[in-house]
């Protein structure tokens, strides 16, 4: 049993003696630990005073933290990284789309005629899921399985502490935690990682910047969508030898203004209703360690690559039925999607995108993997192109990006749409798996809301503007 | 330190070991996994249970707990790798889990893994965790590194100051793991006795009203293996302590002769 007379006097001596020792008890403790640990390093640890001639270390930090060379390096590896990415992913994903998208679906629906399958059967499972997955993993695996295990051998090199160190001085001027440059850099593989990685973050304040500001980083799901767009639009306006260069600065640019975004957001946030200074913290430089190779290749692949496919396949499975529903589902003579898309067309007209892209960020809610498929299968059904797909609520073939490019063309897309596309895409909701854990995180509704819909009316601003200054200016 | 000779030698027995990944059925024995960020705790973890935690070159990639199992000996391990911290005194979130299991978790042994390269600055957190459990193993990680960088660690004269064996390792290249294991089996069955060095430059009013309130507390609770410990927070005015004390849950958790049961569970994060 308990006894509460006796807890209560321990409590009560601890509340006296707490009194007693003042202030300084934390600084005191620290300097009693940090005085037993030097005794003890003292006998233990001996060094060669000989320094070395050469600190390899100290050479390379010294010039990719540099407050001159820093960001430019950072920059150009990045786009490095992007256009090894962009080259690259080219060729697998169209041989992917032709096995599984030419080849798989039509074998599929011989079969399922054969077996004589109702035609909405056979649409909702093999038009809508089945093509939804099969789309997701021509265009998605061959980008990462690229690009995860470029940047998991960075990561093991030890060059993202520097980049949070290159960080740390902007995060720390609009008031929020230098700590913060870290979680940032998880969010460009996953939001809802970052978000929980938010909480080697002491200061709940500093913490809730850092959460609300997490979807500026451009996670997984959103990387293809803006190399895809970049290739198909911006990479076209310039000549072929640039084109991957060109478009491979295009998503760098989408990334910075990310960074960018969060920044402003983080200031303003700490300016008004997070007001508060930011707080200290050291921040370690690992000595830098020759990456394994092999098995950074094999844990990336394995751990990584599959497992964001399996999760974008999970998304798209029912995503696929949706769509199929919303092109096949007629309420007086027109579609579900139809009506909605002839709907807030005009509006989407203003802020540079149109109908389509609007319901595909709807149906798009669970993950960004499956905004492209979407939007494709929605401007076919829209724009009626004859001879390419197989009828309303199919996502169609799509072996090369040529083929997107000439379908996104005659659904009336222009390059402004393909900017504003990629700006929305940065700018707006997070998933629903990163909202979900905004809200286990903070445990709060109203900072939950406000991270989904600041980043959407950011996105409807900025849309806007580059849209009307378009009209203007063309 | 791990010549050829040693594998044929009775005490070198990596082939005792059976990893288990995730199944985490039975276990014998709890293991905690602790240390600075960025000391490759997790890629001890990875070794032990032959799962593929993500590691990486970076302070602060384990921000919640992962639990793997393993067998030596014929005892199987339960292996939990807490947040790498570099104290157990503030109130972030990583601190307390790390602090919180360590002390409300019980786990038979506590690994801590530190960077060789900066043993002075990661025995603060090895100190800190000795002051709330007697059962540690110190795994003094990035040997090679270490040696690269002309700094030699002693591990016997760290071993006798600290009174908990130390062992030397590399876990990248997996050296030092069947001694660490040899230890961690050591340690939780009770064979090897542990003394654990505990802090002793503190000023005279910290020590005094450390003295004060852990005498009192080991009135109440004469079982209680981390006195100062309690004390220590208690004074810092850590509100999960405090509720310990209230509720009684200190005391349930250390009662006489209850061997390994009772294990608290931790508030899942």
């Amino acid at each position: 049993m308990n006894d509460k007379k006796n807890t209560n006097e321990i409590l009560k001596l601890a509340d006296e003696l707490r009194w007693e020792i003042g202030n300084d008890f934390h600084d005191a403790l620290a300097e009693s630990i940090h005085a037993d640990a030097a005794q003890i390093a003292a006998v233990a640890v001996s060094y060669d005073d000989k320094k070395p001639q050469f600190d390899m270390d100290r050479t390379i930090d010294r010039i990719v933290t540099s407050p001159w060379l820093g960001f430019p390096i950072m920059f150009l590896l990045l786009a490095g990284v992007f256009w090894v990415t962009i080259e690259g992913s080219n060729i697998p994903s169209g041989y992917l789309a032709s096995i599984l998208v030419d080849t798989v679906h039509p074998a599929l629906k011989a079969f399922a005629d054969s077996i004589n399958t109702p035609f909405w059967l056979s649409g909702v499972l093999i038009d809508g899921a089945y093509l939804a997955m099969a789309w997701v993993i021509a265009v998605m695996l061959p980008p990462m399985a690229i690009f995860f295990p470029i940047f998991s051998l960075l990561e093991d090199f030890g060059y993202l502490p520097r980049v949070a160190f290159n960080m740390d001085n902007l995060y720390r001027r609009v008031g929020a935690h230098g700590k913060q440059a870290l979680t940032m850099s998880m969010g460009f593989g996953c939001n809802a990682a970052g978000v929980v990685a938010a909480r080697i973050i002491d200061s709940p304040r500093e913490r809730l910047i850092a959460i609300i500001t997490n979807n500026f980083s451009l996670c997984n799901g959103r990387w293809p969508t803006q190399i895809l767009i970049a290739t198909i639009f911006i990479g076209a306006t310039a000549p072929a030898h640039l084109a991957g260069i060109v478009s491979a600065g295009a998503v760098v640019g989408v990334a910075v203004l990310g960074i960018f975004s969060s920044l402003v957001v983080s200031w303003f946030l700490s300016r008004t209703v997070l007001k508060g200074e930011a707080s200290a913290f050291s921040l370690e430089l690992p000595p830098y360690r020759p990456p394994r190779i092999l098995q950074t290749l094999y844990t990336s692949l394995i751990d990584r690559t599959l497992f964001v496919l399996w999760r974008a396949i999970v998304f798209a499975f029912p995503a696929g039925i949706v769509i199929w529903l919303v092109a096949n589902i007629h309420i007086g003579g027109a579609a579900v999607a139809e009506i909605f898309i002839d709907w807030t067309n005009p509006f989407g007209i203003l802020i540079g995108l149109n109908g389509v892209i609007l319901l595909a960020y709807i149906i798009a809610i669970p993950a960004n993997e499956i905004v492209i498929p979407t939007v494709l299968m929605l401007t076919v059904l829209v724009s009626s192109i004859s001879g390419v797909g197989g009828g309303s609520g199919v996502m169609f073939e799509l072996d090369s990006i040529e083929a997107t490019s000439s379908i996104l063309h005659a659904g009336g897309w222009t390059l402004l749409t393909g900017i504003c596309l990629m700006l929305f895409s940065l700018l707006h909701n997070p998933c629903s798996t990163t909202i979900y854990t905004i809200y286990k995180e903070t445990g709060s509704v109203k900072w939950t809301l406000i991270s989904t819909f600041l980043p959407i009316a950011m996105g409807l601003v900025v849309c806007f503007t580059v849209a009307q200054l378009w009209y203007l200016l063309a | 330190m791990n010549d050829k000779g040693c594998e044929t030698c009775p005490v070198y027995k990596p082939g005792n070991l059976i990893r288990h990944g995730i199944n985490m059925t039975d276990f014998d024995f709890v293991i905690a996994l602790a240390g600075n960020p960025n000391t490759g705790k997790s890629t001890v973890f990875n070794n032990l249970t032959g799962l593929r935690q993500h590691t990486g070159n970076w302070p602060g990639k384990t921000v919640s707990r992962a639990e793997g199992a393993f067998s030596f000996n014929e005892k199987k391990f339960k292996i939990v790798d807490l947040p790498g911290t570099y104290s157990l005194l503030s109130t972030s979130q990583d601190e307390e889990i790390a602090r919180d299991f360590i002390l409300f978790g019980r786990p038979d042994v506590t690994v801590v893994v530190v960077d060789a390269t900066r043993l002075e600055r990661n025995l603060n957190l090895v100190l800190q965790v000795l002051e709330i459990t007697e059962k540690a193993v110190l795994c003094v990680n990035l040997i090679d590194e270490a040696e690269r960088n002309k700094i030699t660690i002693d591990d016997r004269s760290l071993s006798r100051e600290l009174g908990i064996p130390v062992v030397l390792a590399a876990a990248r290249q997996k050296k030092g793991m069947p001694e660490l294991l040899n230890y961690i089996h050591a340690v939780a069955s009770g064979n090897y006795k542990c003394k654990p060095h505990r802090i002793s430059s503190e000023t005279r009013e910290l020590k005094s009203a450390v003295e004060k309130l852990s005498t009192r507390i080991l009135k109440q609770l004469p079982h209680l293996p981390n006195a100062r410990w309690v004390a220590l927070r208690l004074l810092d005015g850590d509100q999960r302590m405090i509720d310990a004390v209230r509720n009684g849950e200190l005391e349930e958790l250390f009662k006489p002769d209850d061997g390994n049961q009772n294990l608290m569970s931790v508030p899942n994060i």
